[in-house]
């Protein structure tokens, strides 16, 4: 197993989203335009880059019974410390991405990834896992949220291309449209993990 | 790596572990909470100077603070003339939270501009409140002869698409905005 392989298994075959179905509320509710899934998904991967590191250093140091308490404490501290960094030296990101930080503490991909991966293998496998995993994250929803904006308002990344005053499938940018969205682009996955097995 | 004995779940182990990290992410929070602290609050008051400049008419110097029914008050003047009230206001009735905004009144009592000063609305829905499309309405108009209220209720501004609630929210906070300018109107 090396480094690399860690690092691709995130897009396709281990992708968090749509194959492996984690950490579905930040995917279903931050989604609503490219940049919110965006920049979500690359804080996601700060924190979980971070945690997987120190997890897999602190992993012959935690006791095995009190191991989920520990990596959650982990966990919470970078993602405060992120939040305050990010409040302190980037107000302009800070406003559109506050709300989701908070969010990330329960994200079960972080906390997934710390148990079935970095409490088993090195810090440099580690670092490749989370780096894997948190990209595949972040471009499962930058590809959602760029969905949900161009058939719900017209627009990705805020670029506006069909005009505002036609009508827009609102329903994309609201919660069902989510889950709409993401049956549809996770059968498209299936569809070519299976092609590419065959 | 895998032969390495992984350390006994004895109560003594766990708790001793369990309180290291604690301290240790305590340490690293608290560090980083004293060394963002003079950035963050610098950030804060740029936004508030920001918000200010935006929604009062030009101005040359602000006036003294004054609270009126539970709102803030800032007084701007230019020489020795009042050219403006910037009012805070603050509705409970968001869809996520609070909205606190920020509305400015000329010297006619006109709502001359308003800026968002934090909102937990639904991100992409109700967060198009600071969209100027939906805030700028109320630009230049008499609370007198202009029903602050949405067209669903009876009132002149149309509501953000599929965000009513937040629409009434902001409208709310500006309603009680209006309400403390004429009260605390000198």
């Amino acid at each position: 197993m090396s480094a690399w392989k860690e690092f691709t298994k995130g897009f396709i075959k281990e992708n968090p989203t749509f194959v492996l179905l984690l950490g579905m509320c930040p995917t279903l509710g931050t989604t609503t335009s490219s940049i919110n899934g965006l920049s979500m998904g690359l804080a996601a991967t700060v924190v979980l880059i971070c945690s997987n590191c120190v997890i897999s250093l602190l992993k012959n140091v935690i006791p095995d019974k009190v191991r989920i308490p520990g990596f959650i404490v982990v966990i919470a501290s970078f993602v405060t410390v992120v939040d305050l960094v990010m409040q302190a030296y980037l107000p302009d990101l800070y406003e559109t991405l506050g709300l989701f930080i908070p969010l990330i503490v329960v994200n079960c991909i972080i906390l997934g990834r710390a148990e079935a991966f970095a409490s088993k293998n090195g810090v440099l496998l580690s670092a490749a896992d989370g780096l894997g995993i948190g990209l595949g994250f972040t471009m499962s929803l930058t590809i959602l949220g760029s969905v949900r904006e161009i058939l719900g308002n017209g627009s990705v990344f805020g670029f506006q291309f069909i005009p505002e005053n036609i009508d827009k499938i609102l329903l994309f940018i609201m919660p069902p449209g989510a889950f709409i969205a993401l049956g549809f682009l996770i059968a498209l996955v299936n569809h070519i993990k299976n092609r590419k097995a065959a | 790596m895998a032969d390495k004995k992984k350390l006994e779940s004895s109560f003594k182990n766990m708790l001793i572990v369990l309180a290291a990290i604690s301290l240790v992410s305590a340490l690293a929070i608290g560090f980083t909470y004293t060394k963002t602290k003079p950035a963050a609050e610098k950030v804060q008051l740029e936004k508030s100077k920001k918000a200010l400049e935006a929604v009062l008419p030009a101005f040359e110097k602000l006036g003294d603070k004054y609270e009126a029914e539970g709102c803030r008050l800032t007084p701007a003047y230019k020489g020795e003339e009042l050219v403006g009230t910037a009012v805070e206001a603050v509705s409970n009735k968001g869809f996520g939270g609070d909205v606190q905004i920020l509305v400015g009144f000329d010297a006619e009592g006109k709502i001359h501009n308003t800026a968002i000063l934090s909102i937990k609305e639904t991100p992409g829905l109700g967060s198009n409140m600071a969209n100027p499309k939906f805030k700028d309405q109320v630009n230049g108009k008499d609370p007198e002869n202009f029903k602050l209220s949405v067209k669903k209720d009876g009132g002149d501004v149309d509501a953000i698409t599929a965000a009513t609630i937040s629409s009434r929210a902001f409208l709310d906070a500006l309603n009680k905005a209006v309400a403390a300018y004429r009260s605390g109107k000198k």
